[in-house]
């Protein structure tokens, strides 16, 4: 268990010590886990490795073994491509639009990635990361940083909320991915530690209370497209919060928030595939026979 | 609970419960083996049984008992590398009672003819339990090196399997007794904090009430003497 109970707490002690945040969430878990610094920062830095392979491992004409993803990647790149900045969301965008994209298909198609915090979740931080990365010039040193930004806050969501689907809803999944990754872009652009809790506490509670309806219990439909929405919540919530606009609810009694509203959430909308989506007239053909909770 | 806990692990997907634990319980059979496996029998329950289609964890399984890590990119190929290994599997659903949703349960032989059985759960985040060994209930996670050893149910056993362990400088972390109603046969599950040494799984092994020693050796941790 990480030092930290809150994102208080984190960011006083970050204060007290005076070290940068990273180092000290870092620190923080070197001495939870008896491994060294050394150690800690390879492992860190494999993890963006296997990411930005597993961007590259991506191809257009793979399908799911349900057959109900893959393609559409390839789609929002090309149409990324072809219409710039004049689309309606521009370039940089549409390009992290892809890029979530992307990733959850990757998934979906039994291609190696990297869960974050879960593999239903992993389009969200490679699709703000990487394209930050070209668009900045950022090293490889700074992504890796970035990560632990990242790791700390998800830490102090895993402890004081959750991040599986199936305790919390998908706003323990795609929310707290949103909420590690918003952070970690205000890190990246200079933004101060006050300034990253304020940007995970927007982007926690703008999905708050999304539910978990997979669509036969498979992690395709609708937790591809939702990545987009996780990645596109984290860098609204990292620039309101990089313009100086805080949460009016502290941002640890957001998570607060989040834990009830998932303990709240009925289980047929916790991973079950037994409510929302997953029961709609399309959802029911894909529905298992005899399924039970997952 | 760590900071890699949250970012990562680095898992070929879709899901860490349905396809990441499934290849660990297929490795965790593979390692109670000891051996290239040659015929395996797979039931799945529960939520494995209904949606294991659909995330892979038939291929998963098989992986893990070709000795596949949950991150190798092969993992969906492994029919065809079960193929080329000469691996024969069969697939069927069952229903284990009180059970974990993500549940199997795994027969499987080896070169030589020995066969274990074995029941493994996939817990979530990738993390797996094993829940039985050859039809005896018993819990561990293949985290650590573990021991099973079936003895008949008499005094001295699990003193004589401590002490070899102590004489050989392992220390035990947890340990399990589960007497079986079949016939006085006992179960003893020791997880130990390091690998034990080939020579004190022999020196388990010279008591005459002890039948059978099985020795897990999660990856990554090979025996060093
Ligand atoms: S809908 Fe459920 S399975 Fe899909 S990403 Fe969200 S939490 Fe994960």
């Amino acid at each position: 268990m990480i030092d930290f109970q809150s994102i208080e707490q984190m960011l006083r002690d970050t204060e007290e010590q005076g070290l940068p945040l990273w180092e000290n969430i870092q620190l923080s878990d070197c001495r939870q886990q008896d491994i060294s610094r050394e150690a800690s920062w390879k492992k860190m830095s494999g993890l963006l490795e296997a990411m930005i392979q597993a961007d590259e491992s991506y191809r257009e004409e793979d399908r799911s073994n349900s057959g109900l993803t893959g393609g559409d990647g390839g789609r929002m790149t090309r149409y990324g491509r072809q219409t710039g900045e004049d689309s309606l969301c521009g370039a940089f965008f549409s390009e992290v639009i892809a890029g979530a994209l992307r990733m959850g298909e990757c998934n979906a198609c039994m291609k190696r990635i990297v869960a974050a915090p879960t593999a239903g979740a992993c389009g969200v931080l490679p699709a703000v990361l990487l394209p930050c990365r070209r668009r900045y010039g950022l090293s490889d040193e700074a992504l890796v940083q970035a990560l632990y930004i990242a790791s700390g806050f998800g830490m102090i969501i895993a402890e004081r909320a959750c991040i599986a689907g199936a305790e919390g809803g998908c706003q323990a999944e795609i929310g707290s991915a949103a909420a590690m990754a918003a952070p970690a872009l205000v890190f990246l652009q200079g933004g101060a530690p006050g300034q990253m809790a304020q940007a995970c506490a927007m982007a926690v509670k703008n999905l708050l209370g999304l539910v978990c309806d997979p669509v036969g219990g498979l992690v395709e439909v609708p937790c591809v497209k939702r990545n987009v929405i996780g990645a596109m919540d984290a860098l609204s919530a990292a620039q309101m919060a990089l313009a100086g606009i805080e949460s009016r609810v502290p941002p640890d009694e957001v998570l607060d928030a989040m834990r009830w509203v998932g303990q709240s959430l009925p289980a047929t909308l916790r991973e079950t595939g037994q409510g929302g989506l997953a029961v709609t007239p399309f959802g029911q053909q894909y529905r298992p026979e005899g399924m039970e909770g997952a | 609970m760590n900071l890699f806990d949250i970012m990562g692990p680095i898992m070929v997907g879709p899901s860490s419960s349905h396809t990441a634990g499934a290849a660990r319980i297929g490795r965790v059979a593979r390692s109670l083996l000891g051996e290239e496996p040659r015929e395996a029998e797979l039931r799945l329950h529960g939520s494995f049984a209904s949606t294991g289609k659909g995330h892979g964890t038939h291929q998963a399984l098989i992986a893990g008992l070709l000795g596949l890590a949950p991150d190798d990119p092969r993992l969906p190929d492994s029919f065809r590398l079960a193929e080329e290994r000469g691996l024969r599997f069969t697939f069927d659903t069952c229903t284990i009672r009180d059970a974990h949703p993500n549940s199997v349960l795994i027969r499987v032989t080896g070169k030589s003819g020995r066969t274990v059985e074995m029941g493994g759960a996939s817990l979530g985040g990738g993390r797996v339990r094993v829940f039985e060994v050859d039809g005896m209930a018993c819990t561990f996670s293949g985290e650590l090196p573990t021991l099973v050893i079936h003895n008949t149910d008499q005094p001295g056993c699990v003193s004589h399997a401590a002490g070899a362990l102590a004489q050989g400088g392992v220390n035990v972390a947890t340990l399990q007794l589960n007497r079986g109603s079949r016939g006085g046969l006992a179960v003893m599950v020791i997880e130990c904090d390091k690998a034990v040494p080939p020579q004190v799984v022999e020196e388990i092994r010279s008591l005459k009430a002890i039948q059978r020693v099985t020795c897990y050796i999660p990856e990554g941790q090979e025996a060093t003497a």
